[in-house]
This record gives structure tokens, sequence and C-alpha cells, in this order.
């Protein structure tokens, strides 16, 4: 029993980490249509940030905080502007390579700025771990739970109740029909864009703590969250939130009652079996569609 | 900036008129695939440095019998593939006499055949069994096997009369290789492995694994990887409050695995190179000579600390350059030489090499050191 | 159609006579084995082309069926000393069983969705590869792998190898045009172009992607085949998620639906880190950004886009010229 516990907190743990990386891919494909495959290097630039920042330069955690947030988010503009939007032809397999272009040449960047070696931050709050029923809870496991809850909060709040977000959303619905109600419909895309980054690198910096960080953290952690969209369901928020949390639980049970070697073949199993039976994931209306 | 530069074109002009060159033999082409970019740049960096290094300090010193190195050096990025097309562009378009690297097991395993076929020298500096055993005649490694790394961790294991573990080792070929020792020596010494879990070398978390691990109540848990994961585990043993001795492999025997695990890295006890304590070696010990040089000319050049990865080159080169010496370039003789090489000691270990032993250390070549007080300290 | 007949002969004659010229004509090991390389990448691509290209079918995953090819070729001729050309041809069935139980539920996805499924698949393999330690070898890979011989000749030397890599790519190509120029080719196009209408006019649309995803698979299980046996070592380092993603963009790059797009994009990425090698660091950052202006300047890949570049500048002097 004290081992279920156990596997439960660790596997929310990472399944709040898949979480927050989903929640960023979903929004944007939500608003523009896109999956970003240079997602999981954002939730990188987050973590080497923080490294910088915070480890480094021992600048204040909010004031990092919020540098790292903000270089996510700029790269994510200037990504927007400089390849995304200037394609000449934005169908959905040319801009899946660019997005695959850049995320090698992100990683290249990073190599270059930060090196080849890892990094380790400290922890925000330095406690103990927390013993429930036996099972130890890291104070920065309620950290990453809470970041993921607030972030998804935050996304559906805006998307939902703000007049930007409203706007955002007419976008992705249909484009030219947002610009003739007068949306600037560029913006949008741009500020989409944006906010999805920059949520990418809230991601890495609330990881950073409890893992390494190197120049290629990002790919596998990209992939997971790619899964955990899938499996609650692309374009929805909540589900992208609860598809994270459910694959993470999922991997931490599976590594500990079945095999350790297989973990990551649960991701994606899970997200076939889904694919298979409702493709429209676990928590989506939608049906799955084409490009 | 600008006077380093200067200084070094008016250095290389000045070496190209020295009558040295004037009056040279042809140069000795030598090879090196290393993977100095990707997931095993942190194996594949410090021995492309130390074999840059090397070169130019034996042609400083008048090259071998008179001939000039010259090495090429290129980038396997730990891809088989990239392996074989550099091993290819070596031997057929370079023409290089002799060949040092791959930095990991696979890479060397992808290689073999073709140097085997060209018979051409090979001296890998891979960790991994396989390489050396069976013995391929032009094949030689001066990394330890992890054969001896596990057999130092057990001896010592054995000594506090522990009788059952956990093994936790990473899903790549440097754990998988160790795993396989860990199991297959484990009866050897007394030992039961009541748990053997494996965790993903980009994983951010392990409290799983070793939640298992745990439950099946082992006296020591023994962590086999290279860095990070290796320090992730280490947290995640003081997070789950373990209080058994954890073992770490010669892998993440580096000052950055003290500086990724942090506090949790106390009191682990792990085999390493003796290049790690280089300072805390008796005087008599014959490898500390060799070390200090080692550590200060690496150091003057590249301003970081070396690694007991960027010894296997300094060793490789040095055998090589050992086994050049009266070759006349002839490959026959290069590989006879390094067969017959004895007693040499280098920063790994002390080399006998032989007609049944390509690698050619000795467990001697592992000391265990604990880490404390966020050092190492030698054990015994 | 008499023309265009006699336009795909002589280009198959100029492409017979350059492998020879190249094979004869080429002296140096390295550069033999470097085209022998770019054989096998343009195997993968081919297929590859045939499922994104004609059928318009994404695969994120196809580095499993190049994986599934070596990865049986390796076990049955190294393990079991089986004849590794009847190795081949299990090999083929198994990568082409493996396709039919996968793609059955796979290609009934489409978009992003079959992306995904497809990268899931090619991820689970890749994993299989490496936890089946027993028999793959797992992630130290796969040594002993005997080298090709047909009853005098033996594929030991370079040349050997690069005439046989380079003969089975020219009968796939053939292979490839027999295909398209066929009624099925034609319906495979109406796919692309409109699944639902051609859905409308009879096409069997779900049984034809069936089939030709079998059939990328078959080339991409030959690909290991020939991959296994030249290197004589596989790691599942060499089929993983890069590699799929690497014969996606041979595919792009080169330019989607033309059987010379595949060679040409083959033939770039094999180049390109050959090329690249002198910048050491700096290999990805020049790597992603090529793949990016590639795709932002030319979305329809370099034969098209420079083609395009062709055209336009003969119309402008033409407008010059009146």
């Amino acid at each position: 029993m004290q081992e279920i516990i156990q596997y439960l907190f660790s596997g929310i743990t990472t399944g709040a980490i898949y979480a927050v990386i989903a929640v960023g891919l979903s929004m944007l494909y939500s608003s523009t249509e896109l999956i970003n495959f240079a997602h999981g290097e954002f939730v990188m630039l987050g973590a080497m940030a923080i490294v910088t920042l915070w480890v480094h330069m021992a600048l204040p955690l909010p004031l990092a905080f919020a540098g790292a947030v903000a270089l996510g988010c700029c790269m994510g503009l200037l990504f927007e502007r400089l390849a995304i939007r200037t394609a000449r032809t934005p169908q959905p397999i040319v801009l899946v390579i660019i997005t695959v272009g850049a995320s090698i040449f992100l990683r290249g960047v990073a190599m270059i700025v930060w090196g080849k070696d890892p990094f380790s931050v400290p922890a925000f709050s330095r406690h103990d771990s927390i013993e429930i029923a036996g099972a130890a809870l890291l104070p920065q496991s309620i950290w990453i739970v809470g970041a993921a809850v607030l972030l998804a909060g935050g996304i559906h709040f805006f998307l939902k109740k703000t007049l930007t977000g409203k706007a955002m959303v007419a976008c992705a619905v249909n484009k030219k029909a947002a610009w003739l109600t007068g949306i600037p419909s560029e913006k949008m895309g741009i500020l989409a864009f944006a906010v999805s980054t920059g949520s990418g690198a809230v991601a890495g910096i609330f990881i950073a703590p409890i893992t390494m960080s190197s120049y290629d953290m990002g790919t596998m952690l990209g992939l997971k969250g790619f899964c955990a969209a899938m499996i609650g369901g692309l374009g929805s928020l909540w589900g992208a939130f609860a598809g994270g949390i459910l694959l993470g639980v999922l991997e931490s049970l599976g590594a500990g009652l079945i095999s350790s070697g297989l973990k990551d073949a649960i991701a994606f199993i899970l997200l076939l079996l889904i694919l298979y039976i409702c493709p429209g994931g676990l928590f989506s209306a939608k049906e799955a569609k084409r490009f | 900036m600008l006077l380093r530069k200067t200084t070094i074109v008016v250095l290389a002009i000045l070496l190209c008129l020295s009558p040295a060159v004037l009056l040279a033999k042809p140069v000795y082409k030598i090879g090196g695939i290393f993977s100095s970019t990707g997931r095993a740049s942190f194996l594949g960096d410090p021995e492309k440095k130390t074999m840059e290094m090397m070169v130019e300090k034996i042609n400083a010193a008048g090259g071998i019998d008179g001939h000039m190195l010259q090495a090429v050096i290129y980038d396997s990025e730990g891809d088989p593939a990239k392996a074989v097309s550099a091993v290819n562009k070596l031997i057929h378009k370079d023409k290089v006499l002799a060949i040092i690297g791959p930095s990991t097991t696979p890479t060397t395993l992808a290689i073999v055949n073709f140097v085997e076929r060209a018979q051409l020298p090979l001296i890998s500096c891979a960790a991994g069994v396989k390489i050396t055993s069976p013995v391929k005649p032009w094949v030689f490694k001066t990394a330890q096997s992890d054969l001896l790394a596990v057999a130092a961790v057990y001896q010592h294991i054995q000594a506090r009369g522990i009788k059952k573990i956990g093994i936790i080792t990473v899903a790549n070929s440097f754990g998988e290789s160790g795993k396989n020792q860990l199991l297959a020596q484990a009866p050897d010494f007394g030992l039961e492995v009541v748990q053997a879990e494996s965790f993903g070398a980009k994983d951010t978390d392990t409290t799983a694994q070793l939640t298992k691990i745990k439950s099946a109540a082992p006296e020591a848990i023994v962590c086999w990887g290279t860095n990070p994961g290796p320090a992730v585990v280490a947290k995640n043993v003081k997070q789950l409050k373990l209080d058994i001795p954890l073992y770490q492999s010669h892998g993440v025997a580096s000052p950055k695995f003290i500086e990724l695990a942090g506090d949790a890295a106390e009191g682990i006890i792990l085999p390493t190179g003796k290049i790690l304590v280089t300072g805390l070696l008796p005087e008599d010990d014959v490898q500390k000579k060799i070390l200090e040089d080692y550590q200060v000319d690496y150091q003057a050049k590249y301003k970081g600390n070396v690694s007991g990865f960027g010894g296997y080159a300094f060793d490789a080169v040095n055998l090589l350059a050992k086994a050049l010496k009266g070759s006349n370039g002839d490959k026959n003789k290069i590989r006879r030489a390094l067969e017959s090489m004895a007693h040499h000691v280098g920063a790994t270990g002390e080399f006998n090499f032989s007609a049944q032993d390509h690698n050619g250390l000795a467990p001697s070549a592992f000391v265990m050191v604990e880490i404390k007080g966020g050092t190492w300290k030698l054990i015994k | 159609m008499d023309d265009n007949k006699k336009k795909q002969w002589t280009e198959n004659t100029i492409f017979l006579v350059v492998i020879l010229g190249c094979g004869l004509g080429v002296d140096n090991t390295y550069y033999l084995q470097i085209m022998t390389f770019i054989g096998i990448n343009t195997l993968l691509a081919l297929g590859l082309n045939m499922l994104m290209g004609y059928a318009g079918q994404v695969s994120l995953g196809h580095a499993a069926f190049y994986g599934i090819g070596a990865y049986t070729t390796a076990i049955l001729s190294g393990t079991y000393g089986i004849s590794p050309w009847a190795a081949l041809v299990c090999a083929v069935s198994c990568a082409v069983f493996i396709a039919f139980v996968v793609g059955l539920p796979t290609l009934k996805l489409s978009g992003y969705y079959l992306g995904m499924g497809t990268l899931g698949f090619g991820m689970i393999v890749n994993i299989l590869f490496r936890e089946w330690s027993t028999v793959t070898g797992g992630s130290s890979g796969f040594v002993g792998i005997p080298m090709l011989e047909a009853g005098p000749v033996s594929f030991m030397s370079g040349r050997n190898y690069f005439f046989l890599v380079w003969m089975v790519v020219l009968v796939a190509v053939l292979l490839c045009r027999r295909i398209l120029s066929s009624r099925m080719g034609r319906a495979l196009r109406s796919i692309h172009d409109g699944e639902n209408a051609s859905l409308a006019v009879g096409v069997n649309t779900h049984f034809l992607k069936l089939q030709i995803f079998m059939f990328s698979a078959a080339l991409g299980a030959v690909a290991g085949f020939l991959y296994a046996h030249f290197v004589m070592f596989i790691s599942p380092e060499s089929f993983g998620f890069m590699v799929s993603v690497k014969m996606v963009t041979m595919v792009v790059i080169g330019g989607m639906a033309s059987v010379w797009g595949a060679l040409l994009g083959a033939s770039l990425l094999t180049l390109l880190p050959e090329v690249l090698h002198g910048f050491a660091e700096y290999e990805m950052i020049i790597f992603g950004l090529i793949l990016m202006v590639v795709m932002i300047f030319m979305p329809q890949g370099l034969t098209r886009g420079l083609l395009d570049i062709y055209e336009h500048s003969r119309k402008r002097d033409k407008r010059h010229g009146n």
C-alpha cells in the first residue's frame, strides 16, 4: 500500500510536468491549429535560463523567473515571426518540418551557449520531503502541481473570459471570418505563440530543481508532452492537463509494478490505444480530423 | 585575444621554419573518432582535447623518430552510422596509421569490422567488455572494463558483510553492460541481487524504481550510469530516506557529479581511476607523477579539470606513440608492439597487453572513493 | 503518353549509366562507401515518398521498418546461421506483416493523429530493440552479422557492395514508377488530392493506403537488410526517432511526389554531415537552419524549388526579350 502511494506521488509529480508541457502545446493548437515540435526545446530554454539567472547570476528568484519566462516568450515571438509567418505555404507538413528544424537549431544554440554539461538547480524552498502514510512527497512536487493547475487555469480563464482570448479562439476556428470581424489575426497568432512558448519555459523552470538541465533535455519531454496532449484530446486545455497527470501516474505505476525498462513504452502504447479507440482523446468531444 | 592569435601565428611560422621540419620525414597521420557532441559528449570532449594536446606535445618534443604526428579527428556524435563513415574516411581518405577512439561501446563495435578488414590498429576509449572479449587482433582499449569496476565495487560490499543488494542501471549501453556484469558477478562475491531496475538516460525522476527496490529490502544499492541520471538517483534516494549505502559506478567519477547531486552526494561510494584523486595518492604511487603532469598540461591549455575519460585518450596516445617508435609506419609492427606492451604506466593504470588481453589492466586500476564534505576521500 | 514513356526510358538509362560510371570510375573506398550509404538512404526515402508524396500519409515512425529489416536479418543470419538471402525474405515478409497489422488501425487516422500514431509505433519498436536484449543484444548492439556472399561473389569489397545497393535502388525506382503509372498510381494521387472525392468515385482508399504502407515498409526492410550486412553491426540508436525524422526530411527536402527528389534528398542528407564536419560545434545549428530555410522558401522541396527559380528567371528573360 505504502508503495502504491509512493508510485502515485511520483506519478503525479512527473505527470504535472507533462501536464504543463501539454497545456502549452494544446493551447497553441487550439489557437493556431499548429503542433510545435520545438516545444520541448522551449522547456529546455526555460530550465537553462533559470540556471544562468538564478544560480549563476544570483538574481532573486522572482526576477530570475520573470526573466526566464520573458526569454521563452521572446524566442517564441521571434520564432513565429521569422520562421512560421514567412513560410510560403503554411501546410501542416511544411510547418511540422520547420518546427523540427527549429528544435534542432535551438538545441545547437543552447549547446554553444551553455556547453554540453548538465546543470543542477536547488529546490525553490528548502524543506525536507514530507511524509504521508509512509510515502515521501517533495516540496518541489507541490510547486510543480501548483504551477500546472495555475497555468492551466490561467490560460483557460484567458481564452474563455477575456476578449483577447476569445479573439484568439475565433482565429483558430476561422481565420478569415475572424479577420472580417476586425480581429487582428496576425497579432493573435504571435500572441498565441508567445504564451505557449512562455508556458513551456515555465515548465522548464519548475522541473529544473528536481532533475538535471542540459541542452538536450527537451526532446523526450516534448514527445511525452505530445502524448499527454493527444491522450487528453488535442485542443482541450483540461484534457491536456488530465492527460499529463494520467500519463505520469501510469508510467510510474508501470515502472513500479511491471518493468522499469518498458516505462517509456507505456506512454506510447497508451497513445496508440487512445488513437485507435477514441482518436479525439479521452476528454474532448471533437473528432480527429484531417490537417 | 588578438595578441594570442598573433603569438600562435608567429609560433606556427617559427615551427614551420625550424630545421626539424625542413629535414622532416613524412608525417605520421593518426586518426581520432570521439563523440565530442551529442549525448556522450562528456566522454568525447575531453578525449578529443587530450588527443590534440598530446599530439602537440609530442611534436614539440621532436615527434617520433623525427616523424611529426598529425591528428585527424572526427566527431561521431555517439551515432554508430556516423562512426562508420568517419572510420572509412580515416582509413581510405586520410590513410591514417592507427585510430584512437571511439568513445562509446556501440560506436566502437560498429567500426571494429572495418578496422579488422583494413588491418589497422584501433585503441578504443570505451568501457564495454564486448570490445576486447573475444580478442580481436587489431582492437585494443584503454578504458577499464566494467568487469573490473564491478569487481571493485563488489569487493567493497563484501567486506562490509552485505548480502543483499538492489541495482538500478541506466537504459543505454553503459548501464546495460554494467547490469550484465553486476548480475553475472554477484554469486562470486556471495551477493544476491534482490531487485534490478533501470531508468532512462533523460528521466526526470526515479522514485518509482527506487520504491520498488526499497520494498525488496536490500542492504545496499548499486547504481550504474553516467551523468546526469545517477545524480537524480542520488537525490531520490535521499528523498525516500533510504538509509542504506549507495554505490555508484566509475561513469560518474567527475567533480560534475558532486556539483549535480549536491548534498545528496554525501556518503556515496564509487570506484574510480586514480586520476580523480591524484592529490590524495601516496607519494610512492607510480602513476602520481604522470597524473600530475597531465593535469597541469591540460589545465594550462583548456582551463578545465581533467577527467578519467580524457585519461583514456591520454593513455591511448602514449601507447600508440610508444608503439610507433621504430615501426617506420608499418601497421603490423605497430600492432605487434602494442600487443607486447608491458608495464606501461598510464593515467588509467598499468597496461600489460598480451595476445589474450587487449585491455591489459588489473583491478588495481581502480581505487574506491567516498564523497565526504563535497569532495573525494580515498578509502583504504 | 508515348512521350512520357520515352522520357522515363531516357531518365532510367542515364541513371544506370551514372551508377556504372560512379562504380567503375571512383576508386577511393571512402567515396564508394558514402555512395553506398546514399543508396541505402535513397531506398528509405523512396518508400516513404510513396507513402507521403503520393498517398499523402505522414509517417514519423518509419525507422521502425528499417530496424525490423536490419534486426530480422541480423538475428536469423547472425544467431541462427541461416543464409542472409533467406533472411532477407523473412525480413521483408516480417516488415510487411507488421505494416499490415499496424497499418490496419493506424491508417484510419489522419493529419497530426496519424503522425503521432506512427511516431508512437516507432518508439515502441525502438524500445523493444533495446529491452529485448537476449535476442537483440540490447543497447550495446548486435555483433556478428555475417558478410553477404552470392556463390563466388563476395561483397566484402566496397565496389561490389556499391553495385549491389545501387542495383537494388534501380529496381526499386523502376518498381515505383511502374506502380505510379498503373491504375493504382492514379488512384493514389487521387487520395492525395482529396480522399473524399476518391472515395466517392469508388476507390477503396483504406485498402490502397494499406498496400502502399506495406510496400514502403518492404523497401525500408530491404534498406535495413543492406545496412546491417554492410556495417555488420546494428544498435537501437540507428533506428530511433531522429532517424525517422531524418527520413521525413529527406523526402520533404528532396521534394515530395518525385522519384528523383528522393534521390536528391537522400544524397543531400547523407552528404551534409560529411561537409559540416568542419563546423563541428555548429553542425546542429547549420543543419537546423538549412531545414528551416528550405521549408520556408521552397516548401515543395529543392527539386521543385530550383526548377521554379529556373522557370521564373526564364520567363522574366522572355519578357525582357519582348
